[in-house]
């Protein structure tokens, strides 16, 4: 995308060489086109240089051309196999779990996966988990700590699935079940936000000692359309919501939510771009692995534990 | 007299609760259930529960510490009641609205935290409260349930929390979304340390709350009738665009699924409080 849109600005500012000519040689007047094009060249150069409004990485984090937490995981990974089920009765395909390995260190995967076209966000429910997938999730978790393998987790999703089997197996119990466990596993965790990061269904796999998002991902409460419905009651407010909500990667970081932003290119990553990041990804993983592991298991938990513990200031008033 | 026994346990507030969900205006109340018209007083003898036809009406914290608590051995961890919100979304009438739910509840936040007494036995005790904000847990609602977690760990003692709640709330944003990361991180703390939580969840218990600390108690217990869910009514329906079915997300419906231990009548509650800490001492 960062080469598309350097060659639509070497066009743009083409164009316009073109238009000030005509103007001044042959006396037509094309200043109106010229104000025009020069509009849509300040904006993509906006766009270029990652200067996006909140409500445009919105956009971007639910472009269907966005890679996935597979795409991510095939070009992060020397090896991944993808295991399957939550032992109880299903395997819920919202959330994918697995084995993965970079060189000789092994990891465990978590990962929130959109489907790639129709069938698979079919297949999928959409990347909206119910809570089988969160089970699953903390069977892998347990299974990671036994085998000392830290523990990736990708969060991309509009949120849990809000239906009515999904009540019934207990949604909210599954997702605080989720946090309960990652907040004292004995091994270490690090969660990327790589898309949609929206609300409790998000937060599942967010209790880790490192976390890294993407800079066009967003992290938030509910979605702007749900947080302009909620607050405001009026959905449509969806723009004016994204700002006030503070779900840029850089609002976060302003935040401590996050510990790390990671590039994209300009406008957004897409899924034939996805190589660049993920390189960067591979080495950040790399390099938080081996710093986490060489800490104290028990101060990695505590400073996990104080890290939440932190998160959310206050104000002590004088009486 | 009730009113007297109230202020006696409130150190907050000398103020009388005014709120819609505790007490009516007027000496009559119309049960939402039945429709019956009962006796103010009469409805606080009876735990605030209809005569009737048992629907439970809502409670307010001061009244449920009441009920539950041997009488004045309630102390409020005032470390606590100073606490203000730092605003983190810059929400302009977001303050204005907190002082003005200040001054007409007598409550300086949605959850009121300390310790009491329940026959003889000690315990920490949070009871959320439904008429501020609908009992939504900002930064200051997860500050008190993290401290109180942690004093029960530190003073040995069983944590019991009851809930009523809408879930996060908007007007902190992430802010408020991480404190269920920041309560479920200090139970699984409390259950490290063999501390017994007793999670009780009354009407209505939703959305951030039911996905964090509610849901994690080696107990659970719940009231009768209470709405308890993670995903609100209205945005299943509008997901799965049908009707939901009756006696959907009640106490009586969870209990069928398998989430709660037990549905406890409120004039039973102080006992099986007390018979659940005696079983784990
Ligand atoms: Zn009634």
């Amino acid at each position: 995308m960062s080469i598309e849109i350097q060659k639509q600005i070497e066009e743009l500012k083409e164009e316009i060489k073109e238009l000030e000519n005509i103007n001044t040689d042959k006396m037509i007047d094309v200043a109106d086109e010229i104000e025009e094009a020069k509009k849509r060249l300040k904006n993509l150069e906006r766009i270029s240089e990652g200067n996006l409004t909140a409500w445009e990485k919105v956009e971007i984090a639910r472009n269907p051309n966005r890679p996935t937490a597979l795409d991510y995981v095939d070009n992060i990974f020397d090896e991944f196999m993808e295991l399957h089920g939550d032992r109880t009765c299903t395997d819920d395909k919202a959330i994918v779990c697995g084995l993965a390995r970079i060189g000789e260190q092994n990891y465990t995967i978590i990962a929130e996966q959109k489907g790639r076209n129709t069938k698979e966000n079919i297949e999928r429910n959409f990347g909206m988990p119910n809570p089988e997938s969160y089970k699953k999730g903390i069977r892998f978790m347990k299974q990671a700590e036994k085998f000392n393998r830290p523990i990736i987790t990708f969060i991309d999703t509009k949120g849990a699935y809000p239906g009515i089997q999904a009540e019934e197996r207990g949604q909210g119990e599954a997702i605080a079940r989720s946090m309960f466990e990652l907040s004292n596993l004995k091994t270490p965790v690090i969660a990327i936000v790589i898309g949609e990061g929206s609300s409790g269904g998000a937060l599942a796999l967010g209790v880790a000692d490192q976390i890294l998002m993407l800079e066009n991902s967003i992290y938030s409460i509910l979605s702007p359309e749900g947080y302009a419905s909620i607050l405001w009651k009026d959905g449509s407010r969806k723009e004016e919501a994204a700002e006030k909500m503070k779900l840029t990667a850089e609002d976060l970081l302003g935040f401590k939510v996050i510990d790390e932003i990671i590039k994209e290119p300009a406008g957004g990553v897409e899924r034939n771009s996805v190589q660049e990041v993920a390189s960067i990804l591979k080495t950040r993983i790399m390099e938080i692995t081996k710093d986490l592991k060489s800490k104290n298991v028990d101060t990695l938990v505590s400073e996990r534990y104080e890290k939440f513990r932190n998160m959310g200031e206050y104000i002590r008033e004088e009486k | 007299m009730v009113i007297d026994k109230l202020k006696k346990h409130s150190s907050e507030s000398n103020e009388e609760p005014k709120s819609k969900a505790d007490i009516p205006v007027g000496k009559w109340v119309k049960c939402d259930k039945c429709g019956e018209i009962i006796y103010k007083e009469k409805l606080h003898e009876n735990y605030s529960v209809c005569p009737l036809c048992n629907h439970h009406f809502r409670l307010s914290a001061r009244r449920r510490v009441w009920q539950i608590t041997d009488e004045d051995s309630f102390k409020p961890f005032e470390e606590l009641t100073n606490l203000k919100t730092v605003n983190p979304l810059d929400m302009p009438e977001y303050m204005d609205k907190l002082k003005s739910l200040q001054e007409k509840t007598g409550m300086t936040e949605a959850v009121y935290c300390g310790t009491g007494k329940i026959n003889g036995e000690e315990a920490v005790i949070c009871v959320m409260n439904a008429n501020f904000l609908m009992g939504s847990m900002g930064t200051v609602v997860g500050e008190r349930i993290t401290y109180s977690i942690e004093k029960a760990i530190e003073l040995k003692l069983p944590l019991i929390i009851f809930s009523v709640s809408g879930g996060a709330r908007m007007q902190e944003g992430i802010m408020s979304l991480m404190q269920m990361a920041k309560t479920s991180s200090a139970i699984a703390k409390a259950n490290e340390a063999g501390i017994l939580f007793i999670s009780v969840l009354t009407d209505p218990t939703y959305g951030g709350v039911t996905a964090s600390f509610a849901s994690l108690g080696d107990i659970i217990l719940a009231e009768p009738g209470a709405m308890i869910g993670f995903a609100g009514p209205r945005v299943i329906e509008q997901t799965i665009k049908q009707q939901l079915p009756s006696g959907f997300q009640t106490a009586e419906f969870l209990l069928e699924h398998g989430f709660i231990d037990k549905i406890v009548e409120r004039k039973d509650m102080k006992e099986v409080l007390y018979k659940l800490i005696k079983f784990n001492k």
